[in-house]
């Protein structure tokens, strides 16, 4: 192991030693001080364009503010991140964004989870002396998972960042200038026909409700979603993911940053492969096949028949003319039934699991 | 094996720190999409990256070096590379002789096998085979990973073995960031086959061997067969020659995965009793004669065992939808009905059971991976569980190089069929896309069947990008989209796995490699004509 040096900092009045090569926003989130933030995730390079992640440091007389998810702490760095003067610009960078943003939160997808609309709460800001009415809209695009209104972008981008530095497919940009400034694919093109992979990944860090999960539209207000924590079922890395739940109804999947193996990413299956679940064709009931056709059959009747069946079989050939083929879908307990059933039960070490690989 | 273990050596979290990876028969950003972001995450830290693919994948316009390896010559390309390392002395002796037996035999094998002999059957210039090795010895951290462009041969454990000879010269193992990784395709293919395999008994112990038996019989209060059974291959056979009566499958379709559809379709035929237990009918539940309807992963609790061996919880976050049951409850009441009790409260009673009979499993539990996996081997519950493997030690003691010469594939192309056919996944599909084609994201981006050709085999055979063609091997037909690029090499073609209506196996050869029967669905002739 490479030893780090530590250095000491002063945050809000404490002295604390960290890492050499942490940023002033990773200082202060190792003691649990909350620093707002729109632009940054701990999966991109920092971009510092939001501002409002601002604190102040002591430097001789004169303070300075700066951006703290960019900026390293310096050994005897002395940090305010609640500060008069970091309050006041902190409501002023808000404002700032607030005036070009719909003032739709009633209406909008992300209301109860939106970075901009938490923090215009936590700052009281109510109204922008600013304000404009902004331009775009929803985008037209037929892909049926991704919803991108461009009216509430707020340009901190995060979508254009992740899915060039993390994806590396490059299929969203900044297009336009000044106050038409957007993000989004070249020439407005659908999805479709870009180089966009459909992962969803320019979702999962949109702070705000400018780019959503389209099949989620209108199923639920985020507070109305349980979390539940699970493991992809797609393929061999195993993402850590959650399943959000209304009723009986899986809405949507979410991930969050940290979580191993995959750090809050997730692909296209894991993000949207998840409509399965609920499609029309589900088996419901148990087959019972008479006459060469299936007919509905209790759990009752199914099940005594099979356990009939195997048992007639094993006592006329012997168990080893039966076996079991269990699957790599299955969770391990299940595999281990299946194992268990074969050997124990039936008597016969014919048990396999279809997939070598 | 070489180390005495088939799994990941290294964790997902290892790999962005990699000086130099050597991917050969993969495809991470299509078949494992995150551990492709985690090796994108090394690209953008300057790792060296050494693909050897037929295909032009995204890490093969990336990387420093590309081997567009003929299918199916693999072993020539690492033979050589061993060859190449030896010759210019940049094997790690110390590691040699202190770690590995076998090393004499090897070195006189691979005396004649040189980069320029191994360019004709590879199709690589001997200067890339040379750079190639040289890379990859020389380098601090040098990491490969492999996946079914490796093991799906007739010859997949022979590919395997080769691959490991190339770690045990230059010591490139047991360390961080450094190791041989197998990535596993399917969600839980390393849980299932750490419990569910027909010769071991969950956690690799031998059904040969009595002691343990003994131990299984005790906690189970039954008597236990000591014969290895029928992997799933055999099975088949003894259907196909109807030697075999009766077959539960759960969670499985074998009549689409397997290769030579035909075949696995008669064999089926003949039992006197099929049973499938799955969320779907799918074409091996139609031929059943019970069809049993299970819950799917957001249904149940349980867990899974990802590609680097972390066992991690699934939870439940719905009912079973309509009348369906999950699995674990489906197998314990057939089990009780059948006269051998399974009463479990839930899957954790079953997981304490597992941990409680396999010591690699020992020290892990419900509790313990409440937030996050743990990695087996985990022998007691003060153990953190194991990030890479073979840190000092292999489990078989020394680690063994094996001599082994190419074979061929059990068919290659010829007169009348002279393509040589290659299948795989995309990223859009996963196998045989019972779940992925009722998803409306994922249909959005490739619903049908395609096949790549080069574009000098297109334009001889008159054929345009995106026109329907056949395809055909010695077994059957199949139509599909031609997408015509210079992504595979001349002579080859490649079709992906996962549509029913053109499914690709029933092309493919149901030749199984000797010792793992893994079937050799990356190889076979085939011819293209337009329809
Ligand atoms: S879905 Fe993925 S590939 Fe497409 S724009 Fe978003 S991040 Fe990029
Ligand atoms: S769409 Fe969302 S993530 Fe992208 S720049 Fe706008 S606000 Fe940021
Ligand atoms: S989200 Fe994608 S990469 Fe992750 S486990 Fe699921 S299928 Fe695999
Ligand atoms: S979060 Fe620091 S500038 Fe946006």
């Amino acid at each position: 192991m490479v030893m780090v040096p530590k250095i000491k900092v002063n945050i809000d009045g404490k002295t604390i030693e960290v890492d050499k090569g942490k940023t002033i926003l990773q200082a202060a989130n190792s003691i649990g001080i909350r620093i707002p933030t729109l632009c940054h995730d701990p999966r991109l390079d920092p971009f510092a364009a939001c501002r409002v992640c601002m604190v102040e440091v002591e430097r001789g007389k004169s303070n300075t503010l700066i951006t703290s998810c960019n900026t390293e702490a310096a050994d005897g760095m002395v940090i305010r991140t609640d500060s008069e003067k970091v309050l006041k610009t902190r409501k002023m960078v808000l404002e700032l964004i607030l005036s070009d943003h719909p003032r739709d939160c009633m209406t909008c997808e992300r209301c109860g989870s939106c970075k901009l609309q938490d923090y215009a709460y936590q700052y009281g800001v109510r109204e922008s002396r600013f304000f404009e009415k902004p331009d775009g809209g929803i985008i037209e695009d037929e892909n049926p998972v991704i919803q991108h209104d461009t009216s509430k972008c707020i340009l901190c981008g995060r979508c254009v960042r992740i899915c060039a530095e993390v994806q590396q497919d490059y299929a969203i940009d900044f297009k336009n200038r000044g106050f038409e400034t957007e993000t989004g694919t070249p020439f407005g093109k659908p999805r479709r026909d870009t180089t966009c992979v459909l992962c969803g990944q320019c979702v999962s860090t949109c702070p705000v409700g400018s780019l959503v999960e389209k099949q989620a539209v209108g199923m639920g207000r985020e507070w109305e979603f349980k979390e539940v924590k699970t493991t992809c079922a797609y393929c061999g890395v195993g993402c850590t993911m959650y399943l959000n739940v209304k009723g009986n109804r899986v809405v949507k999947v979410t991930s969050k940053t940290g979580s191993i193996p995959n750090d809050g990413n997730l692909c296209v299956k894991g993000r949207f492969g998840f409509d399965f679940i609920h499609h029309p064709d589900r088996l419901k009931q148990p087959l019972i096949k008479k006459n060469g056709k299936f007919e509905e059959a209790t759990w009752d009747e199914a099940l005594g028949l099979v356990a009939a069946k195997l048992s007639e079989i094993k006592a006329k050939y012997g168990p080893d003319y039966i076996g079991v083929m269990s699957s790599s879908r299955c969770t391990n307990e299940e595999n281990y039934l299946a194992m268990k059933f074969a050997r124990a039960t039936i008597g016969t070490n014919n048990v396999d699991q279809c997939a070598r690989t | 094996m070489s180390f005495g273990s088939g799994a990941m050596t290294n964790s997902i979290s290892e790999i962005k720190d990699c000086k130099l990876i050597f991917l050969i028969g993969g495809n991470p950003t299509e078949a494992h999409p995150i551990v492709g972001l985690e090796m994108k995450k090394a690209l953008r830290k300057g790792c060296t990256f050494i693909v050897a693919d037929p295909r032009k994948i995204w890490f093969a316009q990336h990387a420093k070096l590309y081997l567009p390896v003929k299918p199916g010559a693999d072993n020539w390309l690492l033979n050589a590379m061993a060859h190449v390392i030896i010759a210019e002395g940049l094997e790690n002796k110390e590691f040699i002789k202190t770690r590995t037996e076998g090393y004499e035999e090897l070195r006189e094998f691979v005396k004649d096998i040189t980069p320029e002999k191994a360019s004709e059957f590879t199709g690589i210039p001997a200067e890339d085979i040379r750079q190639a090795a040289r890379l990859y010895a020389t380098s601090e951290k040098s990491a490969i990973y492999y996946t079914l462009g490796i093991t799906e041969h007739t010859c997949g454990t022979d590919n395997v073995r080769t691959i490991a000879n190339l770690a045990l010269l230059t010591g490139h193992i047991g360390k961080p960031s450094t190791g041989v990784n197998p990535i596993r395709g399917q969600n839980n293919v390393q849980g299932a086959t750490d419990v569910c395999i027909p010769n071991k008994m969950p956690g690799y112990q031998d059904v040969t061997d009595n002691a343990v038996m003994e131990k299984f019989e005790k906690a189970w209060g039954v008597k236990l067969s000591r014969t290895p059974g029928a992997t799933a291959p055999t099975m088949f056979e003894r259907m196909s020659k109807n030697q075999f009566k009766a077959l539960y499958v759960i969670g499985e379709d074998p009549v689409l995965s397997e290769p030579n559809q035909d075949y696995t379709i008669k064999g089926i035929k003949n039992l006197e009793f099929l049973v499938v237990q799955d969320i779907f009918m799918s074409e091996t539940a139609k031929c059943a004669d019970v069809v049993l309807p299970a819950a799917s992963f957001a249904e149940k609790d349980g867990t899974f065992t990802n590609t680097e061996r972390r066992v991690q919880r699934v939870r439940k976050a719905i009912n079973p939808v309509g009348n369906s049951k999950p699995d674990w409850q489906i197998t314990s009441e057939l089990s009780t009905r059948m006269g051998y009790k399974m009463d479990y409260p839930s899957p954790k009673e079953v997981y304490d059971e597992i941990a409680s009979l396999a010591p690699i499993f020992a020290g892990i539990n419900y509790a313990r991976i409440e937030s996050n996996g743990i990695q087996w081997p985990c022998p007691d519950t003060k153990h953190p569980g194991t990030k890479f493997l073979h840190e000092g030690k292999f489990p078989r003691g020394l680690g063994k190089f094996f001599v082994l010469p190419y074979r061929a594939p059990a068919e290659s192309p010829d007169k009348e069929y002279p393509l040589l056919l290659t299948t795989g996944r995309t990223l859009y599909h996963y196998n045989a896309g019972t779940m992925t084609r009722r998803s409306v994201g994922i249909i959005h981006k490739t619903n049908d069947c395609f096949v790549e050709v080069h574009e000098a085999d297109a334009k001889e055979l008159g054929i345009f990008d995106g026109e329907t063609v056949k395809i055909s091997s010695r077994r059957g037909s199949i139509t599909a989209r031609a997408e015509v690029s210079d992504k595979v090499k001349k002579g080859i073609i490649w079709i992906p796995m996962h549509f029913a209506e053109s499914a690709v196996n029933k092309l493919t050869k149901d030749a199984y490699d000797n010792i793992t029967q893994t079937a050799e669905y990356k190889v076979c002739g085939a011819k293209i004509e337009k329809i």
